[in-house]
């Protein structure tokens, strides 16, 4: 579905992504874990296409196209939802006119007509139940006075009504107590199918948990600096990350 | 002969008078300067920027021709002035300026000669005429100002300082201009221009006293130009006389990477109007502005500030609170202007008023004018009267009503005179508003 | 089709929808302004003797004054000389009914999105259709009149209720406030009047619908709404205009009076063309609005969305006269491209315990220039007088600006004042969070944007908010980038 080869980027003078190989096919859930500063944020954004970050090397095909080449709208309609770790508030606009926008375009983009408002109301009201979100949230400002778990589910219920390919959750967990954590992670195991994938960011195993990945790698300093399964998370909780440090800087 | 003709005249007498210094480009400018102030007048009525200080109705039934002759002078009443200001052991340079004129031996300088040039205008013509030639009335100000060409056009007398590259200047340099009318009316028109080169440091403070019960008008003009990455803090100080008018401008011009720091307190006076105008000329500058006008009687204060950002990524903070009690007035018009080029600006400004008395009155008028988009500025204004609520709060606590009021106007005030650098000024200052805050209640 | 769908497409048009110029015949007053044209107006109107000296007064007084100049827009002189001051459809009879209006002009409205047809109309809003400088129809008349409430052209109303018109007309607006009122006063040609009978609750909304079509003409209405004691109306305004390359002048006065315990919510959504991306043509838009809450408990309350015209230069104000009066305004003005605005509110505190509240919202984009100016003033006796003032500038661009020019005065210590003010521009973050939505560059601005004027787009009645919201998207198409 995505694969990225010797990805790097930098932001402003500083290297941050220093040549990053992942495949991701579809069905799979890959977590990607790290010590802060190590770029995982970074490669997120990447994939999502945020411009403060210059990608100078590398490439990244996605479902046969060149995802770098795509603005992020583009990418959105293709089906590529990031999970952002701040959401951001926008005053104003409530969660349920945004979502009706980004669908229909999502829609019109895949030849699809719009949804009418009926339609759209009882599409939100099945998804609502994934995520265990209110009504009322919904109707007040996007991501405005939410608490910080109110923010990450809101993400996730984004989620659930775009229907992405590929969904990548930057540090979806962190700020989040045990419930919400699970809440989270039933919805996004819900969501989960032999067509799309989803790429977890994070810097706890304690997601992983709830949201079990068929593959986990470890990025340091802009690489990925050792791949494995779900025993790698385990391994990694025991010993930290220092154990990585050492080893890479050893053999560095 | 109305007072601005009267003006006219004494700036034709003193170009005849002459010698010299005629041909010297900064001549050229103080004729432009009157040029000006003949074409604008006093400001009318309708004046934007004066209508709420009709300061020309005042001056012209104040002041005459007749009055506008050097004043004599009582000297022992200004130093008995001089000694109950500035305590004995303060480290400090004084420069006192009586009804227009340096008073050499009432002076003092401590700081080493090449730690900074101090010295009257009068000497820096000649002693310093390169420096002269390059800063003396340079600065374009941000609006044409009927005050400022006549203070350039009449300029005689002033301070001069020039703090050299990279110097710290120790001491502060005092000046105190004082307005003697023991013996009739006085007018004066002090002209100073403090300059501090690249990564300078220097503070100083500018008080205006009155002794005597007749009218006195200082029409002041301070240049500050600070250089790269240098520093200056400056304060203005009104512990007027009931019967003094003002009309003031400090004109700030900062380069790259400097701070500048503006402290005006304002206590009494008749009619008092300061004009703070600074300049972000270069990226990374930094400046803040506070004021306090805490007015009773009659007073009336008239504050214009204005900050233009002319680069980016420039900083600048302003505070000005006012207590106006009895039949005072208040007036604050605070301009930010933000130029195309000032992307990443960061501007604030507020402005808090309280009023004491149905007879007290504020008029303000904060305004932003904004060119570049990537900026963050804001403004706020408030009037209105002590809250309520903690005034109750302090009361259940068992503080009287007179206290209570006394330590919530205290710590209105508190904001901006913590800003205030030396601590003897400071603690004067309070010391004049508890006075006040006691005998009002 | 969703509400949201219908503004996006709508965006993805451009320029200016209702440029269209209707084929009717026109009758006009020969260019030019002197004492004759005022008494063609006059006669044309078949106006008793005493409006005409009414009329006059204000001419002479106009001659006196001179055109203001302390606004911060600026523009080419305007030659008063080169204006048709008076020009309207021909028609050989006053239309009794709908059946005998020209069918163009029916149709003109139509293609405006306004029907006259009182069937096919949303039965909550009665319309009068002003069509240049007369009153095409009046809808619902007879239902309201019913009520007690008259509705009507301001001619039909000099004919028909002199008196009420004698009593009220430049009581709020004097004739000689100033250098556009007092020209308005003198060439005035239609409007609307609206009466409010003691203790009426008006049932529906009411509208003028506004209509600038012959060339070279001004358009002067002059409207006056009276609200009886504990009546309530609320009044909608709209406005457009062919696109023409030369300057137009519009200088309207509207006058509201709201007696004892009355209510009065006024809202306006303007838009005259704004000129093309150039600056070259456009309305020149110099309007004096103002109400009184003439008697205790009073509320007048405007709420404006200015998107169009080349210049606006307004200041809808309220006089707080009776105790306890309320006084609001809700702003949005939007300009993009070469458009100029000068335009805020005044609030004038003279009565015990009054209230106000301010809420501005400037949008600029392209090479605009969007003032908010505004006054707050409190006199002596308003013992308890309360204001708060909200006044955010959003830019988008970085050759547009924003300016902010408040007026606070206060004469009365109880009185609690606050202003706040703002500028910004769209957040970066927030227009990426969009995108990564799939909504593309100028949706998400629309929406932001959208968001941002929510608190003013509130207070307009539902049909208008959404037209409102539409041409939010519409003005500032292009502004990014």
């Amino acid at each position: 579905m995505i694969k990225i080869t010797d990805l790097h980027a930098r932001v402003e003078e500083k290297e941050i992504l220093k040549g990053i190989n992942l495949e991701v096919k579809a069905g799979e859930v890959h977590a990607i874990m790290g010590p802060n500063g190590s770029g995982k944020s970074t490669l997120a954004s990447v994939l999502a296409g945020r411009e403060e970050f210059e990608v100078t090397g590398g490439s990244v095909q996605y479902m046969g196209q060149d995802l770098l080449d795509m603005a992020p709208e583009e990418r959105a309609r293709e089906g590529i939802f990031l999970a952002f770790q701040y959401p951001v508030e926008i005053p104003g606009v409530s969660t349920t006119n945004f979502l009706k926008t980004a669908v229909n375009q999502i829609r019109l983009h895949k030849g699809q007509d719009s949804l009418d408002a009926v339609s759209f109301l009882k599409m939100m009201k099945e998804k609502m139940k994934l995520v265990d979100i209110d009504q009322s949230l919904l109707s007040r400002s996007l991501n405005e006075g939410f608490s910080g778990g109110e923010k990450k589910r809101n993400e996730i219920f984004q989620m659930a009504m775009l229907e992405p390919t590929l969904a990548i959750l930057d540090e979806t967990d962190s700020g989040l107590d045990i419930d919400a954590l699970r809440i989270v992670a039933n919805g996004v195991n819900a969501l989960r199918s032999e067509d799309n994938a989803t790429i977890v960011v994070t810097h706890y195993q304690r997601l992983l948990d709830y949201i079990i990945p068929d593959f986990v790698h470890v990025l340091y300093n802009g690489q990925i600096v050792k791949s494995g399964t779900k025993e790698l998370a385990m391994e990694l909780e025991e010993k930290g990350y220092d154990w990585i440090k050492e080893t890479v800087d050893v053999t560095a | 002969m109305n007072l601005q003709q009267a003006f006219i005249t004494q700036y034709k007498d003193r170009e005849t008078s002459i010698n010299g210094q005629g041909k010297t480009a900064w001549h050229q400018r103080r004729k432009a300067a009157f040029a000006d102030f003949e074409k604008l007048g006093f400001p009318s009525k309708k004046d934007e920027e004066y209508r709420y200080t009709p300061i020309t109705r005042a001056l012209e039934r104040e002041f005459t021709a007749d009055t506008l002759a050097d004043a004599p002078i009582n000297e022992a009443l200004v130093k008995e002035l001089i000694q109950s200001v500035i305590p004995n052991d303060v480290q400090a340079n004084q420069l006192i300026f009586v009804n227009g004129q340096f008073q050499e031996t009432l002076s003092n300088i401590i700081s080493p000669s090449d730690e900074v040039k101090i010295m009257p205008m009068s000497q820096a013509y000649q002693a310093h005429s390169e420096l002269i030639e390059q800063y003396f009335a340079k600065q374009p100000g941000i609006q044409p100002d009927s005050f400022v060409a006549l203070n350039t056009a009449l300029a005689q007398e002033g301070l001069f300082i020039h703090v050299p590259k990279n110097k710290v200047v120790e001491a502060p340099i005092l000046t105190y201009f004082i307005s003697d009318t023991t013996q009739g009316t006085s007018v004066a028109t002090p002209r100073n221009l403090y300059i501090a080169e690249t990564g300078s440091k220097v503070s100083m403070v500018e008080s205006f006293h009155t002794i005597g019960t007749d009218a006195s008008y200082q029409n002041a003009v301070s240049e500050i130009w600070v250089a790269p990455n240098a520093s200056v803090h400056y304060t203005k100080l009104q512990p007027e006389s009931t019967k003094a008018y003002h009309t003031g401008t400090t004109e700030v011009h900062q380069s790259r990477d400097s701070r500048f720091t503006a402290v005006t307190i304002s206590l009494q006076g008749a009619m008092l109007r300061n004009n703070l105008n600074v300049a972000l000329d270069d990226e990374h500058c930094e400046t803040h502005m506070y004021g306090l006008y805490m007015l009773n009687g009659k007073t009336h204060v008239d504050n214009h500030t204005a900050v233009d950002h002319r680069k980016a990524n420039s900083f600048s903070n302003e505070l000005y609170k006012g207590i106006m009690d009895d039949q005072s007035r208040g007036v604050f018009n605070g301009k930010i202007y933000v130029r195309q080029d000032a992307q990443k600006t960061n501007a604030f400004q507020s402005n808090a008023n309280i009023l004491l008395t149905n007879e007290a009155s504020i008029d303000t008028k904060p305004q932003l004018e904004i060119w570049a988009d990537d900026v963050k500025c804001s403004h706020g204004a408030t009037t209105g009267q002590i809250d309520k609520e903690q005034l109750f709060y302090l009361r259940t606590r068992g503080v009287s009503k007179e206290q209570a009021t006394a330590i919530l106007l205290r710590a209105f005030a508190g904001d901006v005179l913590e800003n205030i650098e030396l601590d003897f000024i400071r603690t004067q200052v309070e010391e004049v508003i508890d006075a006040r805050l006691n005998s009002n209640f | 089709m969703s509400k949201d769908n219908q503004i996006l497409e709508e965006f993805a048009q451009s320029d200016y929808k209702y440029g269209f110029e209707s084929n009717i015949e026109q009758e006009s007053a020969p260019k030019g302004l002197n004492e004759d044209t005022v008494r063609f107006i006059s006669a044309k109107k078949e106006e008793p003797e005493w409006l005409l000296e009414w009329r006059l007064k204000a001419y002479r007084h106009w001659l006196t004054l001179k055109e203001p100049t302390w606004h911060n827009v600026s523009f080419p002189d305007i030659d008063y000389q080169d204006i048709i001051y008076y020009a309207a459809p021909k028609q050989k009879v006053r239309p009794k009914s709908l059946d005998e209006v020209d069918p163009e002009l029916l149709d003109t409205f139509k293609r405006l999105g306004i029907s006259l047809d009182e069937q096919k109309r949303l039965s909550g809003v009665a319309v009068d259709a002003v069509f240049d400088s007369v009153s095409v129809a009046t809808t619902f008349k007879d239902k309201l009149a019913k009520l007690g409430i008259i509705f009507c052209s301001f001619s039909e109303a000099v004919r028909e209720h002199p008196e009420l018109i004698r009593k009220y007309i430049g009581s709020v607006v004097p004739a000689g406030d100033n250098y556009f009122a007092a020209l308005n006063s003198a060439v005035f040609s239609d409007g609307s009047f609206c009466y409010i009978p003691k203790g009426v609750r008006c049932p529906m909304e009411l509208s003028t619908y506004f209509r600038i079509n012959a060339a070279n003409s001004g358009q002067f209405e002059r409207t006056l709404i009276v609200a009886e004691e504990g009546s309530y109306v609320s009044y909608l305004e709209g406005c457009t205009a062919p696109m023409r390359d030369e300057n137009q002048l519009h200088a309207a006065v509207v006058e509201l009076y709201a007696a004892k315990d009355a209510e009065i919510k006024y809202s306006t959504v303007q838009n005259w063309y704004p000129g093309n991306k150039e600056g070259k043509g456009g309305i020149y838009n110099f309007v004096t609005k103002r109400g009184i809450c003439a008697g205790d408990h009073a509320k007048i309350s405007w709420t404006q969305v200015e998107t169009g015209s080349a210049i606006t230069w307004k200041y809808p104000s309220c006089i707080l006269k009776g105790d306890h009066s309320i006084g609001e305004f809700y702003s949005v003005a939007v300009t993009n491209n070469r458009q100029q605005a000068d335009t805020g509110t005044k609030m004038i505190h003279i009565g015990k315990n009054t209230r106000s509240r301010i809420v501005s919202k400037g949008v600029s984009g392209g090479f605009s220039q969007n003032s908010y100016r505004g006054l707050v003033k409190v006199m002596k006796r308003a013992e308890g007088a309360r204001n708060f003032s909200q006044c955010d500038s959003l830019l988008m661009g970085d050759q547009c600006g924003a300016h902010t020019f408040p007026y606070i005065e206060s004469d009365n210590s109880s009185a609690h004042i606050e202003h706040e003010a703002t500028t910004s521009k769209i957040g970066e973050d927030q227009i990426f969070y969009c995108l990564q939505r799939g909504i593309d560059e100028e949706d998400a601005v629309a929406l932001i944007v959208n968001g941002y004027c929510k608190e003013v787009l509130n207070q307009l009645p539902m049909e208008f908010a959404v037209e409102a919201q539409k041409l939010l998207a519409l003005t500032l198409e292009g502004s990014v980038g």
